[in-house]
């Protein structure tokens, strides 16, 4: 139950200090379910964020499922996401309402800017860690920056992606294997 | 209570079908805002757009307790929001299942050996779209001097202090420089 309790506080903590879209959680997922809970590493958030491009639902909630199952089974993984929505569910329900009209201040508008140009410093910080942990040799450094070019130059797709790194992937152990019974 | 079961089915069907972060959803949504339901129009449904990306929350599910709220209250809000998630947990929780299983399979490790670094390169997109609504210029590919330079100062500090600081007091930071020099 106690656990339970710190799933749920945990990714409320995240949902509500998620700005934007699915990969603004990974600051808040780092330092949360990462540094302080030690719940998951580097790489297994890596894993979940590959499997949830290519699975029905939004990132987030893939990411907080796969979490709360791996800590507490498929009621952990309930109760996880039940958090990280929770936040969504008050501030557009209570503030949205209140927050259409006060965005018309100037002064709002400035706090949402300076909050934007926070973000992007603690993503870019988060992005370092994880490609650190995710890139660890020659073959990662190449297969980083061809998926990159291909993405910026052709707009592959996420689902392309992963696709493409399933058959690199398979591919590689098959020569491996092939290596090894020369 | 017409209206609640359509949004249970609507909403579901998004969670079911857009596949792959909360940007997925927003044709189906503009797919919504076409049928004559009259949950909300389509320049209703750009101005949640603007509201959810500066609201605390994931995009995707901001949007649908908004667009539910639009359409059926604050219960159309609720029950929106929880059928949108809903597949996504049952599935996750399915494969789950398999990964565990298979954790040790030599295939499944080379398999995410290969992925990380691709969805290394997917993260590192998404960053540069943040640095689009931050401090790139959003025409050409001119930044904005006084954004960046927020930008910079910031990222240097959590660089030197690293762990000591807090990622909400980063961002409650960052909410106050946007305040005082008018970003």
């Amino acid at each position: 139950m106690k656990e339970l309790l710190e799933l749920y506080f945990s990714f409320f903590r995240i949902g509500l200090f998620t700005f934007g879209g699915g990969m603004a959680m990974l600051p808040m997922l780092t330092k949360e379910i990462v540094e302080d809970k030690k719940w998951a590493t580097n790489e297994e958030i890596l894993n979940y964020f590959a499997i949830g491009q290519c699975t029905p639902g939004i990132i987030a909630i893939n990411t907080a499922t796969f979490i709360g199952t791996k800590r507490r089974g498929a009621v952990g993984g309930f109760v996880a996401t039940l958090g990280m929505i929770t936040p969504s569910l008050i501030v557009i329900l209570v503030i949205a309402s209140v927050l259409s009209k006060i965005m018309h201040y100037e002064i709002v508008g400035h706090i949402f800017v300076g909050i934007r140009v926070a973000v992007a410093a603690l993503v870019t910080e988060s992005l370092i860690g994880i490609l650190k942990s995710g890139i660890k040799d020659i073959f990662g450094i190449v297969f980083y920056i061809v998926t990159l070019t291909l993405c910026l130059c052709f707009d592959l797709s996420p689902i392309c992606v992963v696709v493409l790194g399933v058959v690199v992937g398979v591919t590689r152990i098959k020569l491996i294997n092939k290596e090894k019974r020369k | 209570m017409m209206t609640y079961i359509y949004l249970i089915i609507e909403f579901f069907k998004i969670g079911l079908f857009s596949v792959g972060g909360g940007l997925a959803t927003l044709p189906w949504l503009f797919d919504l805002a076409e049928k004559d339901y009259g949950w909300f129009t389509s320049s209703q449904l750009a101005d949640m757009i603007a509201i959810s990306e500066s609201t605390p929350g994931p995009m995707g599910v901001n949007m649908a307790t908004y667009a539910g709220y639009n359409a059926g209250g604050i219960f159309g809000g609720i029950i929106s929001t929880l059928s949108l998630a809903l597949p996504g947990i049952v599935i996750i929780i399915i494969i789950y299942g398999f990964l565990e299983k298979f954790s040790d399979n030599k295939y499944v490790k080379g398999v995410f050996y290969a992925l990380h670094p691709a969805v290394g390169a997917l993260i590192t997109l998404a960053c540069i779209q943040v640095y689009k609504s931050s401090f790139l210029a959003s025409e050409g590919f001119g930044i904005k001097p006084l954004h960046f330079a927020v930008f910079a100062v910031i990222f240097a500090v959590k660089l030197i202090f690293g762990k000591k600081i807090h990622p909400i007091a980063v961002i409650a930071a960052g909410a106050v420089i946007g305040a005082v020099i008018s970003l």
